[in-house]
């Protein structure tokens, strides 16, 4: 891939905290790690940080290549790089990969020093509020006061916006991008059947599969095929496979017949061997569990009093998992707080994957936003 | 700075009149807001806290670049994402003759407002009245569209304007009706061009 705007040759670092860390759930973890990537230079007033916080499968590694491996180009190189949207000559960007994660930090397929084994299902749930926590950390062992803006889109959204409940005096702009303040049942559901694919798994063994030595790739495999029917739009859907056949013509069995079958095998298969089937199931869950007003009787408003941050929202037309309309209601929260918000509904056929995708509009937007941000 | 305001002071007197309504550090909500230059003036010479609504892609890209906030949704439809009272000031520049729903956009201005402000091109100026004597729908720089592709449904007159708003329980606070940069006071339904209304609930 050429992409003379790419910020290059880029490499993971790692920063150990021995600090234990409190969770939500009530759970300690004694220590953990964090990996984490930058890309651009820390000014000399430390204020122009942009942290990118990543969605359910993504890591740390958000813009461009490992020496070692230069097709393993970042999940977010189209958005992060020099003259990029998310401008590393203007900001020192960030990418961090969660704990509870596989690419890294401390998660559930890392050693827990205590038994010498991995965590396996031992693994404490983790929420958008242990991560906001985890960012707090990070900064202050970076030296930085404030973050000039936290980034996200979907799970990544949420986590921004969380930091920005979290420590208000922390986050200085959100960009909060096809995300919503809370799961619907009908999320919460899809995320169930994918978590019941995996611990349903024979291979799964309690969560355990390490010491097996197995991998419950069946499981796994099948909830990325679901998540990933969610992520694109029946029309993108329709405009890329349509009833498309593979061989041309029906063979009357259950091999793949149709594109769109080829193609989500395909993703299945390629997610099952790179991603811990454990942390699919926490990331999951700290989808369902992110609601910053359960403890405000429900009222988003009245979470949201505490924020300071200015915002960017945005959402996909096409996108049916965190519609516009959940979007908006994130909007009219802070807009109920005075808080300065801008909002646009960017039109995309592409649903929820839209906010990966390179679409002119929607990175005009994003970069009109970052340029007017004060460092 | 202070140069571009002056020179925006001259080139939009609209922004002027509207400007000379809003009380300093106030909270306002533009509707229909464009590019965000009014917000922007009003921001800069005023210190009012805004926001803008727009519809149009370009005008939100537009409206950031100029580092207003902007929410984009159709004024069509409502204002129900504002609670009641939550502004100030709710207003329409040069936007309520392109709305379908008028009864209900300012209905909507002023159960989020406190006040409302429209402002709009006055069909009843002497060169549209012309124009329709000599058989023809007017074009002019107020209204520079053709018949036939004109966004304006709802055009109107000053005097259809005050009779509207004595129907629909709108107090009208103040008028003023300009042409070019000129205030008009005599016979000013037929010699003003840009009408202004401050408004509120009866």
């Amino acid at each position: 891939m050429h992409d003379s705007d790419s910020i290059g040759i880029v490499a993971p670092l790692k920063i150990f905290f021995d600090t234990p860390l409190s969770l939500e759930s009530g759970a300690v973890l004694d220590n953990y790690e964090l990996v984490y990537e930058t890309y651009g230079e820390l000014n000399a007033t430390r204020s122009n940080t942009v942290l990118i916080c990543h969605a359910l499968s993504g890591n740390h590694h958000a813009a461009g290549v490992y020496a070692d491996n230069p097709k393993n180009v970042g999940w977010w190189n189209n958005m992060i790089g020099p003259g990029k949207p998310i401008d590393t000559h203007k900001f020192f960007v960030i990418g961090v990969n969660n704990i509870g994660g596989c690419h890294g930090s401390t998660g559930p397929a890392s050693i827990n020093k205590k038994t010498d084994k991995h965590y396996g299902a031992d693994f404490p749930m983790v929420t958008t509020v242990d991560w906001a926590e985890t960012y707090v950390r990070l900064a202050d062992k970076l030296g930085i006061d404030q973050f000039a803006a936290v980034v996200g889109g979907s799970l990544g959204g949420m986590s921004a916006m969380q930091l920005a409940l979290y420590a208000p005096e922390k986050v200085r702009h959100a960009v909060i991008i096809a995300a919503a303040a809370k799961l619907t049942a009908q999320n919460i559901a899809f995320n169930d059947v994918a978590r019941q694919a995996i611990i349903t798994d024979p291979d799964f063994h309690g969560g355990d599969y390490y010491s097996h030595g197995t991998l419950p790739r069946r499981g796994l495999r099948l909830a990325r095929m679901l998540g990933h029917i969610t992520y694109l739009s029946n029309d993108s859907m329709a405009e890329k496979f349509g009833r498309e056949l593979r061989a041309g013509s029906l063979s009357f069995n259950f091999d793949v017949e149709f594109q769109i079958e080829s193609y989500l095998r395909y993703q299945g298969d390629k997610f099952a061997e790179q991603f811990d089937a454990n942390t699919y199931l926490l990331m999951t869950k700290a989808l369902d569990y992110f609601d910053p007003a359960r403890d405000y009787d429900d009222d988003l408003s009245a979470a949201f009093r505490c924020a300071k941050a200015n915002f960017l929202v945005l959402s996909f037309s096409s996108d049916w998992r965190f519609s516009p309309e959940r979007s908006r209601a994130i909007v009219k929260a802070l807009l109920d707080n005075g808080l300065n918000v801008s909002y646009a509904e960017i039109l995309s056929r592409h649903g929820h994957d839209s906010f990966l995708m390179k679409d002119e509009h929607y990175h005009q937007l994003v970069r009109a936003y970052m340029n007017k941000i004060d460092i | 700075m202070a140069k571009l305001l002056s020179s925006l002071t001259l080139s939009r007197p609209d922004f002027a009149t509207i400007a000379a309504w809003i009380r300093p550090e106030s909270r306002v909500l533009d509707l229909g807001c464009g590019d965000g230059t009014l917000l922007q003036y009003l921001q800069d010479t005023l210190g009012v806290h805004g926001y803008g609504v727009e519809i149009d892609d370009a005008n939100i890209l537009a409206c950031l670049n100029n580092g207003v906030n902007v929410v984009q949704s159709d004024l069509e439809s409502g204002l129900s994402g504002f609670e009641s009272d939550s502004f100030d000031y709710v207003i329409l520049s040069q936007t309520l003759q392109a709305m379908r729903h008028t009864e209900k956009i300012i209905q909507e201005m002023l159960r989020a407002g406190k006040e409302g402000i429209v402002t709009f091109p006055n069909f009843g100026h002497w060169k549209n009245r012309l124009q329709v004597s000599f058989g023809h729908m007017p074009v002019s720089q107020n209204l520079p569209y053709e018949w036939f592709d004109t966004p304006n449904v709802h055009l109107c007159t000053l005097s259809d304007f005050e009779q509207f708003c004595h129907q629909h329980g709108v107090h009208i606070l103040e008028r003023r009706v300009m042409s070019g940069n000129r205030q008009i006071t005599l016979a000013p339904n037929f010699f003003g061009m840009l009408a202004f209304y401050r408004f509120t609930r009866r």
